[in-house]
């Protein structure tokens, strides 16, 4: 064990460099840079301002002393937002996105696998079919449309709840519905398939054949079964959620990981980028490493290579 | 000799000529052969039985005529505006077309009433879902091409080749898929734009350099998932026992590719296919709501939907109306891919 | 209610598929005895396991019957509820299934597993369940049984598994144990094993077997009494010197012919039954084997044979003998 997640954790560094390079030359190739859309610079003070974030170096050049100072966990200061590092951007960020989308996945998860089994133990009759047609219906609508009804309905017309910030509770309820829709119908239908799956395996028969409840048997037997295809979407779903959907964050006005990068890829501002870009990457490979040991604690079947 | 106990009782039925032996073709005659029927037949006829399969089939093609066919024979067009006209509730007149009427010119309705700028909103509707279409459908094969060809080739060589070129698809699938639509977006504006200046590349122009730019988005960062599951459908098949029998038959590697490999995994390809149109269109309708879509006044369901957003609270049909196509288009491909799966995933029978 | 463990009669149980009803069982009686042995042999789709799964409340979904009665050690299994039938499974009647490599859940321990059906229907304690788990694989013959209760089933063999798969089918002492072709997924010589070890057990324990196979071989060295079935139908019920020696319906003839024998001369001939089943979605109106059978009759095309009966136990559906019977009172 202990030595899969060193050689996991060795693929992981690679990789991680791999797209930081990937991202780095993408970025500096586009067209345009940091400083141009600002109004009123002189040559000679945008010269001043490329010096002084070192973007006068050649191209290679920048590319090693950024490497460098990011093996160091100096990842720079951001090239727009005056005196802030990207680190204490990430560190301001980040947790405002992770806690909604956190409760977004935890409730995906709680309503989607019971819907799941309900929907596959019904199999063909009239439950079943509600459930699967509004999972259907919920993998179906994209998210702003989402947001934008929720927020029409909710907030607007019913006034029930706010639609700005994040203030109090209620402040949470629609980002986190508007995040966790389109992830609970996936799991829904994710888990009514693997679990119809199981269902017809032999062993279920033999539990049956032992005197095992139905309903017993669709918890100890069918469930963990059933439940590892969820897993294994739950690693990168939990890993893009917890970053922040710019979307969602846009309507609602949160100020969240998800925004921030969309707004540092239109500005090109540089090191909030390539800290971001290397953050995800990071958060994501970590995610897989965690499916893969969960999946082995759950199926013993699994050898780790 | 002993008694038999009740032999009238069948004698009164039975004369001796029922004894006497049966024919071979007589024999025959009882064996009712359930007719056999190839995969493809079989698929179609449970397709067929599939009541929401063909209802969203159905619904499909209505929207394919709608929005292909519909607006050869629409009266407005997508970028023309109405001077006056602007806002106008589904079926309402302006003050002009009103005079007009009054002085007894027909005047076609705007079934879907107008946008801020006075176009008819019912064939921007109808061009919004024929960009999203072609997005997805175009999408959907360039994905199909790109990912089975990885993919297969990937399966075929194995050994560090196969390594290599999954490591591949696992870095395009770790790399925020958004990071590269916006660079790529941007990084592909000028050298489009000259290339359609050139002679001979004047469609680039007329699809608009947007439109063209998604193309290569997901045919650079989609077709992951596509190669992954050919790669892996290759796989399981190599290994299978009629792969091996067919081989120990003396099958050449082009016949076993051709009648094996290719049958079995046509299924599924259609089925991932049919499912990927649906994620494109999704994608797309993202990227308009970034305002990374196709080129305005070129409108998508995505474009359509964003743009009315800001408008919400005073006329809120002009996001409902795109956003329910889209939702209708989405959902339809869904069911439509499922009931292709039950029907034709040879794995799914019974 | 009868003197009988089990006692089938008229069964009758259908599919309702979408393709129509597939008639499974087409009057099925049958009885077994305490202790006793009975081999129910046809080819797949016979009706054999439906028949077995049926007496249990097992039968998969589309599948209803039609009518006859079920009674097994003193329950009318026709009006049993769920409740009812859960307390019966495992405890009174259990069952090992055909494929040992698939009928274990592959996520928990076969320790586990065991312990379930202990848990289910005695009272014993924890300590109690783990010292019976130990005992029950010692007596399936597994070495190492504390070692082994720790282990998963992908860890163990094929034959391991069928014996783990007997363990917890013995766990609670059943007064029937059903056996469905439990030796056909496994190497011929794990077979023999486990084919010894059953009878061993049934010596041991006392408890009736009920025998689900095609395999006539497997059926000679173990069974009292051997239904012959084919179609959803017995063709041919006796005890099993009858069934070898003076078999009475084509069909079982045709079975015997087909499988070889020691004592054959050097070039004596295999013959198979030539044909194919009958589809039961459209049974034929006469007899189910009549497309397939070599003597076969006007009549067998037209109408099912009576039953026909050879003393106490020894019938068969075969107009074959309606016809010796006619034609003078063969002697039996």
């Amino acid at each position: 064990m202990f030595k899969y997640i060193l050689k996991r954790l060795g693929i992981a560094v690679v990789t991680i460099w791999l797209i930081a390079t990937l991202t780095f030359f993408l970025m500096n190739m586009v067209p345009g840079g940091p400083f141009l859309s600002e109004k009123a610079v002189s040559p000679a003070a945008m010269a001043a301002l490329e010096a002084k974030y070192g973007l006068d170096k050649p191209l290679l050049q920048q590319y090693v002393t950024y490497i460098g100072d990011a093996l160091h966990g100096d990842f720079g200061d951001s090239l727009k937002q005056r005196g802030r590092t990207v680190t204490s951007i990430i560190a301001t960020k980040f947790p405002v996105s992770a806690r909604i989308g956190g409760l977004a996945v935890l409730a995906a998860f709680c309503i989607g696998v019971p819907l799941g089994c309900i929907s596959a133990m019904n199999r063909g009759k009239l439950g079943d079919s509600i459930i699967i047609v509004i999972a259907t219906c919920g993998i179906a609508v994209p998210s702003f449309v989402i947001c934008t009804v929720l927020m029409y309905t909710f907030g607007v017309r019913l006034g029930w709840l706010p639609t700005l910030g994040l203030g109090s509770w209620k402040h949470y309820i629609m980002p986190v519905t508007a995040l966790a829709f389109y992830p609970t119908a996936y799991i829904t239908r994710l888990m009514r398939s693997s679990m119809l799956d199981v269902l017809g395996q032999d062993y279920m028969r033999t539990a049956r054949a032992k005197g095992v409840s139905q309903f017993a048997s669709l918890f100890k037997h069918a469930l963990r079964n059933a439940i590892l295809p969820v897993v294994t979407y739950l690693g990168p779903l939990l890993a893009y959620t917890v970053t922040g959907s710019f979307i969602v964050e846009k309507i609602f006005t949160i100020p969240g990981l998800g925004g921030e990068f969309i707004g540092s890829i239109t500005n090109r501002d540089y090191t909030v980028i390539m800290g971001t870009t290397i953050f995800l990457a990071t958060l994501m490979i970590l995610m897989n490493v965690v499916v893969d040991i969960v999946y082995k604690l759950v199926d013993p079947r699994i050898k780790l290579k | 000799m002993k008694e038999n106990p009740n032999p009238l009782s069948f004698q009164a039925r039975i004369n001796p000529d029922d004894f006497l032996p049966a024919s071979n073709e007589e024999k025959q005659s009882l064996v009712i052969m359930r007719e056999s029927v190839s995969f493809w037949k079989d698929g179609v006829r449970r397709f067929r039985k599939n009541k929401v399969a063909m209802v969203s089939l159905a619904v499909v093609i209505l929207i394919m005529i709608f929005s292909f066919v519909v607006p050869f024979f629409y009266p407005y067009t997508y970028e023309q505006q109405i001077r006056g006209s602007e806002h106008l509730a589904p079926m309402q007149y302006s003050e002009q077309e009103q005079e007009l009427r009054a002085s007894g010119e027909h005047v076609f309705p705007h079934i879907l009433g107008t946008d801020k700028l006075g176009r008819d909103y019912a064939i921007r509707v109808m061009m919004g879902s024929r960009i999203s279409l072609i997005v997805g459908l175009v999408a959907a094969v360039i994905i199909l091409v790109i990912g089975s060809a990885f993919g297969s080739i990937a399966a075929f060589f194995g050994g560090w080749v196969d390594i290599l070129m999954m490591r591949v698809v696992d870095i395009i699938y770790t790399i925020p898929d958004i990071l590269l639509i916006v660079l790529l977006s941007f990084a592909l504006k000028a050298p489009l734009e000259a290339l359609g200046m050139m002679p001979g590349f004047k469609w680039i122009q007329l699809l608009g350099r947007n439109l063209i730019s998604i193309f290569i988005v997901f045919a650079l960062l989609y077709w992951g998932g596509m190669a992954r599951m050919v790669r892996s459908q290759i796989l399981t098949l190599k290994e299978s026992e009629y792969v091996t029998a067919a081989r120990a038959l003396g099958a050449g590697t082009a016949r076993i590719i051709k009648k094996h490999l290719l049958t079995n995994c046509i299924g599924t390809l259609i089925v991932t296919t049919t499912l990927q149109i649906p994620s494109s269109i999704f994608t797309e309708s993202f990227l308009s709501f970034l305002g990374l879509g196709v080129a305005v006044p070129m409108p998508s369901l995505g474009s359509l939907a964003s743009d009315a957003i800001n408008g919400i609270n005073t006329y809120p049909h002009l996001l409902f109306i795109p956003a329910a196509l889209i939702s209708l288009i989405i959902l339809s491909f869904n069911l439509l891919g499922d009931g292709l799966r039950d029907a034709f995933d040879p794995k799914m029978k019974n | 209610m009868s003197e009988y463990l089990v006692s089938i009669e008229h069964e009758r149980l259908s599919f309702f598929t979408p393709a129509g009803e597939v008639k499974a069982l087409n009057d099925v009686s049958f009885y077994i005895s305490e202790g006793e042995v009975l081999g129910i042999v046809g080819e797949s789709g016979s009706g054999k396991s439906v028949t077995a799964y049926s007496l249990m409340g097992l039968t998969a979904h589309p599948g209803k019957l039609l009518g006859g009665t079920l009674d097994f050690n003193g329950h009318r299994v026709n009006d049993m509820t769920e409740k009812e039938f859960r307390k019966m499974r495992g405890n009174e009647v259990s069952i090992i299934f055909q494929d040992p490599m698939t009928s274990l859940n592959p996520v928990y321990t076969i320790g586990n597993q065991i312990r379930e059906a202990l848990k289910l229907h005695t009272d014993k304690n924890k300590a109690e369940r783990q010292a019976r788990a130990i005992e029950l694989l010692e007596l399936v013959g597994i070495n190492e049984p504390e070692k082994r209760l720790k282990q998963y089933p992908h860890e163990l063999s094929g034959g391991m598994r069928q014996r783990v798969m007997i363990a917890i089918a013995l766990a609670c002492e059943p007064k029937l144990l059903i056996a469905d072709e439990p030796t056909t997924a496994l190497d011929v010589t794990i077979q023999a094993q486990i084919l010894e070890l059953m009878m061993e057990l049934k010596d041991k324990l006392g408890m009736a077997i009920m025998m689900i196979t095609h395999d006539l071989g497997v059926v000679a060295s173990m069974c009292d009494h051997i239904a012959v079935m084919y179609a959803g139908n017995i063709v041919e019920y006796g005890t099993t010197d009858d069934i070898f020696y003076n078999p009475k319906h084509e069909y079982t003839k045709g079975l015997l012919r087909s499988i070889p024998r020691m004592d054959s001369r050097e070039h004596e001939r295999l013959v198979p039954i030539e044909g194919t089943p009958v589809d039961l979605l459209n049974p034929p109106k006469g007899c189910p084997f009549a497309s397939r059978c070599d003597n076969c009759m006007q009549i067998c095309l037209r109408e099912k044979a009576p039953v026909t009966h050879f003393g106490d136990i020894h019938y068969t559906s075969c107009w074959m003998n309606q016809k010796a019977e006619l034609e003078g009172g063969e002697e039996k």
